[in-house]
C-alpha cells in the first residue's frame, strides 16, 4: 500500500519505458524514411541516421516519371478504384442492410447466413476463376476489373455492420413516412441514410482504407501500369528503381501520407472502423 | 408496416449485393474446387481432367510442406507475441495515470498502413549498405550483417508481420478493459492484490472471452498474411518464407499451372474452415456478465 502514496513510484517508471519503447517501434521506422526522403542516395548511404545536409526534393520529383511508372498517376487512379468502391459498397450494402434491419421474413436469416459465409472465404483462394470471370465479361484491364471483386469482398462486411447500426434506429419516422405514403428507396435516402451518417462514416473508412491498401487482388485484376492503384507501384518499386534508395523512400511517404492524415484528423472513426464486428459491445 | 412485408421490395434491394457476392465469390469458390481437378495451364482455353493429380502434387511438395509449416510456425508466434503483446501494453496503459490517449494513437498507427508500405519499410531497414539495422550496429561500433538468409528469413517476415497488429489488439483489449467494473478491483485492493497477481488472477479471467476471440481472429489471420512477406522476400530464399499465399500467387501467376494452383486454393479453403470452426467453438463460452 505505500506506492499508492506516492506520486511517481518506481513501477510507473518502468512501465512508461516500456510504453514509450514500444512506441518509437512504431514512430520511428517512419520518421527515419521521411528524414531519406529529402536526401539524395548517395547522403543516405554516408549517413542514413543523420538530417539532411540541405532539403533536396529531387526524389520526389523523379518519380513522376521513371519509366512507365508514375506514383502520382498510381495515386489517382487509387483514388478512382478506392471512390468507387466505397460508393458502390456503400449504396448496395445500404440497401442489403435495410432488408436485414427492417424487413421481417424468412429470407432475411439466409442472408445473413450468406454474408456470414462470404466473409470466411480468403481472397487468395478465388483469384482464379474470378479472372476467368473478368476476362469474359472482357473488363480486363479497366478499372472496374479491381472495382467490382473488391466491391462483392467487402459487402459482406459492411452490409452487416450497417444492419446492426440500423437496427438501433427508431422506427417511428419510417412509419410516419409511410402514412405520407413514401416509396421505399424515398424512405432509404430521406430518413435512413441521414440518420445512419455514423455508421456509413465508419464503414466508409473501413472500406477505403481496406481497399486502398489492397495489394493481392489489385496486382492480379489490373495488368496495366497506367491503370494500377499505387500499392501495386510501391510493391514493385524496388526491382523498378534498383538501388535507388531515395526514389523507393520518397515512394512509401507519398503511399502512406493520405493514409496518416485519414487517420490523424479521423482517429475515432478510424479505429472504430477498423475494430467494427472484433468485438461486440 | 404493409411495405416492409413486401418481398419485391426486398428483393430489389436485395438484388445488386446478393449479385456481386455470388458472381465473384460464391461462384469462384466452386469453380476453384473444379478447376482443382484439372491440368490447366496458362490460362488456356484447354483443359485435361485429372482427378486427384494436383492433389498428390501437392502432397509431395516440398514448398507446400514448407509453406504449410511456416504458416504454422507464424499462427502460434502470432498468437503468443501479437496477442501478448497487446495485452501486457492494454495492461500496463489500463493501469497508468496520464497518455492513455497518446499510447492508443501511436499503437494503433501501423494497423492503418498497408502491408506493401510496411514490407517495403522493414525491406529498407533490412538493407546491407544504407539500412536502419546496419546503420545502428555501426554506430554502435558493431559490423555490418546480411539479415534476410535462408535461415533468418522467415523471422525477419514475421517480425513486422507480427508488429503490425499488435496495436488492432491492443485497442480491443483496452475497450474490454475499461468495462471491467471498478468495485472488483477495489475488494482486491482490500484483499491486498495488486500489480502482477491482480493482472492474472483478476483481470485476464474477466476479459478471457475477449482474449479467446482476439486469438480467433489472429488464427484467420495468418491465413490472409501476403503483403509484407510478398514485398520483403517473395517467400524466398529457397521458399524458407513461403506462406500459402504467397505460393499460391507464385504457382497461378509465375508458375502459370492453374489447375494446381486452384488445388492450394481448395487448401487454404479448408483449413481456414477448418481453424475457424475450431477457434469459433472455443469462443462460444459464455459472455462474462458482471
Amino acid at each position: 500500500m505505500s506506492g499508492m502514496t506516492k506520486k511517481f513510484s518506481f513501477v510507473d517508471v518502468i512501465k512508461y519505458l516500456i510504453l514509450i519503447l514500444w512506441a518509437c517501434t512504431t514512430v520511428l521506422p517512419l520518421l527515419w524514411v521521411l528524414n531519406n526522403s529529402f536526401k539524395e542516395s548517395n547522403e543516405i548511404l554516408l549517413n542514413p541516421m543523420k538530417l539532411p545536409s540541405k532539403l533536396s526534393f529531387f526524389n520526389y520529383s523523379q518519380l513522376i516519371s521513371y519509366g512507365n511508372m508514375n506514383i502520382f498517376r498510381g495515386f489517382l487512379n487509387s483514388l478512382i478504384i478506392s471512390g468507387s468502391v466505397v460508393l458502390l459498397v456503400l449504396l448496395f450494402g445500404g440497401f442489403a442492410a435495410y432488408v436485414i434491419a427492417r424487413f421481417d421474413f424468412k429470407l432475411t436469416g439466409i442472408v445473413k447466413i450468406f454474408f456470414t459465409g462470404a466473409m470466411l472465404v480468403p481472397a487468395f483462394s478465388i483469384v482464379i476463376p474470378s479472372l476467368v470471370i473478368l476476362r469474359k465479361l472482357g473488363l480486363n484491364g479497366s478499372y472496374l476489373a479491381l472495382i467490382l471483386p473488391q466491391t462483392a469482398g467487402l459487402l459482406p462486411f459492411a452490409t452487416l455492420t450497417l444492419a446492426g447500426f440500423m437496427k438501433t434506429l427508431p422506427v417511428e419516422l419510417e412509419e410516419a413516412a409511410i402514412i405520407d405514403g413514401a416509396g421505399v428507396l424515398r424512405i432509404f435516402f430521406r430518413i435512413i441514410v441521414p440518420l445512419s451518417i455514423p455508421g456509413l462514416v465508419t464503414a466508409a473508412i473501413f472500406v477505403f482504407l481496406w481497399s486502398y491498401n489492397d495489394l493481392f487482388m489489385s496486382l492480379i485484376f489490373i495488368p496495366i501500369r497506367e491503370k494500377q492503384p499505387i500499392c501495386v507501384l510501391l510493391s514493385l518499386v524496388s526491382s523498378v528503381y534498383g538501388t535507388n534508395y531515395g526514389a523507393m523512400m520518397a515512394a512509401l511517404i507519398i503511399t502512406v501520407l493520405p493514409v496518416i492524415i485519414l487517420y490523424v484528423f479521423l482517429q475515432e472513426y478510424v479505429i472504430k472502423g477498423m475494430t467494427a464486428g472484433a468485438v461486440k459491445g | 408496416m404493409q411495405i416492409l412485408k413486401n418481398k419485391k421490395y426486398a428483393i430489389g434491394l436485395l438484388l445488386p449485393a446478393l449479385l456481386l457476392v455470388s458472381v465473384f465469390i460464391y461462384y469462384p469458390l466452386f469453380a476453384t474446387f473444379y478447376y482443382s481437378f484439372f491440368d490447366w495451364r496458362d490460362f488456356s482455353n484447354y483443359k485435361t481432367f485429372v482427378g486427384l493429380n494436383n492433389y498428390v502434387q501437392m502432397i509431395q511438395d516440398y514448398a507446400v510442406r514448407k509453406a504449410l509449416v511456416n504458416t504454422f510456425i507464424m499462427m502460434v508466434c502470432v498468437i503468443v507475441f501479437q496477442v501478448g503483446i497487446a495485452l501486457v501494453l492494454a495492461l500496463i496503459v489500463d493501469s497508468i495515470k496520464a497518455g492513455y490517449k497518446f499510447f492508443r494513437t501511436v499503437f494503433f498507427f501501423p494497423v492503418v498502413i498497408s502491408g506493401t508500405a510496411i514490407g517495403l519499410m522493414f525491406y529498407l531497414a533490412y538493407a546491407y549498405d544504407y539500412g536502419l539495422l546496419n546503420a545502428i550496429m555501426t554506430a554502435f561500433g558493431g559490423q555490418k550483417k546480411v539479415w534476410v538468409t535462408e535461415n533468418s528469413a522467415l523471422i525477419m517476415v514475421l517480425i513486422p508481420v507480427i508488429w503490425q497488429y499488435v496495436g488492432f489488439y491492443f485497442v480491443i483489449f483496452l475497450a474490454a478493459l475499461s468495462k471491467v467494473p471498478h468495485d472488483i478491483y477495489e475488494s482486491a485492493l482490500i484483499d491486498g492484490i495488486t500489480g502482477i497477481k491482480k493482472a492474472i488472477y483478476i483481470t485476464i479471467p474477466l476479459i478471457w472471452d475477449v482474449i479467446t476471440v482476439c486469438i480467433s481472429l489472429a488464427i484467420v489471420g495468418t491465413f490472409k498474411v501476403f503483403d509484407i512477406v510478398y514485398v520483403i522476400t517473395g517467400g524466398g530464399p529457397m521458399d524458407a518464407s513461403q506462406v500459402l499465399g504467397t505460393y499460391l500467387y507464385k504457382i497461378a501467376f509465375t508458375g502459370q499451372n492453374q489447375g494446381y494452383a486452384s488445388a492450394i486454393g481448395v487448401l487454404i479453403i479448408v483449413l481456414g474452415i477448418i481453424l475457424s470452426t475450431i477457434s469459433n467453438k472455443l469462443t462460444e463460452r459464455e459472455t462474462i456478465t458482471y
